[in-house]
């Protein structure tokens, strides 16, 4: 089963009608036992990070998260879900969960902020398993004003295009984020929340 | 490369969607959730749900409708239509909404863009803002075109995304319904003034609209309704048109 994270200012709803869509058990929740008892977490995301962070540590839901995934559990972080991966956030100049080493910036101030609409996600590894029947450069849904730039560049998935190039997927074992909202991006959506529920259950 | 999107556009009264000229003279024009399915499989790249007497009739926006398009499409959309406070913008994406349209509402009471900007961060706060040109510039036209602010639409464009509003719904009243094009002059003001994307909507009639609005006027997105709603074109045709003439588009 899927626990899919709820923390009080997220689009729950979209991301359980995804996966009810690839008939996959889940189990929309802010209980820590159900978060403990999950195979694998999602953290959704849309909102600000601050807020997402203080929701997060009301609940106390933050240490069973990094428990947990420190432990092996899957997560996968959506959007701003993504970005509290991360060490820290310019956004409201925060801490975040501190699963993925580096910080998320802004984006650049040259374009148009936040950045709404489908742009192409580039694959560093378009033969993984996790991208079987996406092509290259295929259009995501994106709306953002910040993004994850982690440490490791080996972690880098996906690089997407806008003022810079920034990381738009990344993958480190057990923990994956995506930037664009996989749940709202129509048929190249759905196939990569497939590959990556596969992916979890091969590691579960 | 982002791409610019076509946003197909269910302007709703109670429970039907409903197409009027220049906000009046509505027709029938079916059912909201057949509607919105049917524009996914099109490859529409979001949708825009007005409940446009919401804030007239003083009620709560359908939330049911919201719930049941959530489940059955795999884009995103934006609902608007009598939105006065945070809670009610939460209800909304609660239900399934990606974004929230603020008009009124926030017109009102600028204070709640801010609110909502801060609790649920500026991307899903999208400032709908109706002009209509009155002498010499563009007013802002409040209760779903019925009341005349006096108050230019450019200064309230820049007044509320510093309130947070992270993006702009901007519909003409002069042109909506006439087929007659985009309202390029207005769309370009706002595009001039603001630094986040702007749907530029009212007025489109023809293939050619669709360029000039977003090569002429700047816009980020454009919305449209008749046009696709009677079959007058597909949403494939409009973006294959719009490839063949360089603009970047998700097809």
């Amino acid at each position: 089963m899927i626990a899919i994270i709820d923390y009080g200012i997220n689009n729950l709803e979209s991301v359980r009608n995804a996966l009810n869509k690839l008939v996959v058990q889940t189990v929309v929740t802010n209980k820590r036992e159900m978060i403990q008892k999950a195979d694998a977490l999602i953290l959704p995301g849309v909102g600000a990070a601050a807020m997402g962070m203080k929701n997060l540590k009301e609940r106390k839901l933050d240490k069973i998260i990094i428990n947990d995934v420190r432990k092996g559990k899957p997560i996968l972080g959506i959007c701003l879900g993504m970005q509290l991966l991360m060490s820290k956030s310019d956004e409201g100049d925060i801490n975040c969960l501190g699963l993925i080493k580096g910080n998320v910036k802004k984006l650049s101030s040259e374009m148009k902020i936040p950045q709404i609409g489908w742009n192409q996600v580039c694959l560093t590894d378009s033969e993984s398993a996790l991208f079987t029947n996406i092509p290259d450069n295929s259009d995501f849904y994106f709306v953002h004003s910040y993004y994850c730039k982690p440490y490791d560049q080996n972690i880098v998935a996906g690089i997407t295009k806008y003022g810079q190039e920034y990381c738009s997927i990344l993958i480190k074992n057990n923990i994956v984020g995506v930037q664009f909202h996989l749940e709202k991006s129509g048929m190249s959506g759905s196939l990569l929340l497939k590959n990556i529920i596969n992916y979890f259950t091969q590691l579960c | 490369m982002l791409t610019k999107r076509i946003i197909p556009c269910l302007d709703m009264t109670e429970g039907k969607v409903v197409k009027g000229i220049q906000f009046v003279d509505f027709r029938d024009a079916g059912d909201p959730i057949v509607l919105a399915k049917k524009y996914d499989e099109q490859g529409a790249d979001e949708l825009v749900f007005l409940d446009i007497t919401a804030t007239v009739d003083n009620r709560d926006i359908l939330l049911d409708v919201v719930q049941k398009t959530a489940k059955e499409v795999t884009i995103p959309f934006t609902v608007g239509g009598g939105i006065r406070k945070k809670e009610d913008m939460q209800k909304v994406l609660r239900a399934g909404a990606d974004k929230v349209g603020v008009n009124t509402g926030g017109f009102n009471r600028p204070t709640l863009i801010s609110e909502c900007a801060q609790s649920f961060g500026s991307q899903c706060v999208v400032l709908s803002l109706d002009a209509k040109r009155v002498k010499n510039q563009w007013n802002v036209i409040i209760n779903g075109g019925r009341t005349d602010t006096g108050l230019s639409a450019i200064k309230w464009a820049q007044q509320a995304v510093a309130l947070g509003a992270g993006e702009i719904l901007l519909t003409s009243i002069d042109t909506d319904g006439m087929k007659q094009g985009f309202n390029i002059e207005l769309t370009k003001e706002v595009t001039n003034v603001v630094n986040v994307p702007v749907i530029a909507s009212g007025g489109a009639g023809k293939l050619q609209d669709f360029k000039d609005i977003f090569v002429e006027g700047n816009a980020d997105a454009a919305l449209a309704a008749s046009l696709f709603h009677f079959g007058e074109c597909t949403i494939q045709q409009v973006k294959e048109y719009l490839n063949d003439n360089n603009i970047s588009v998700r097809l």
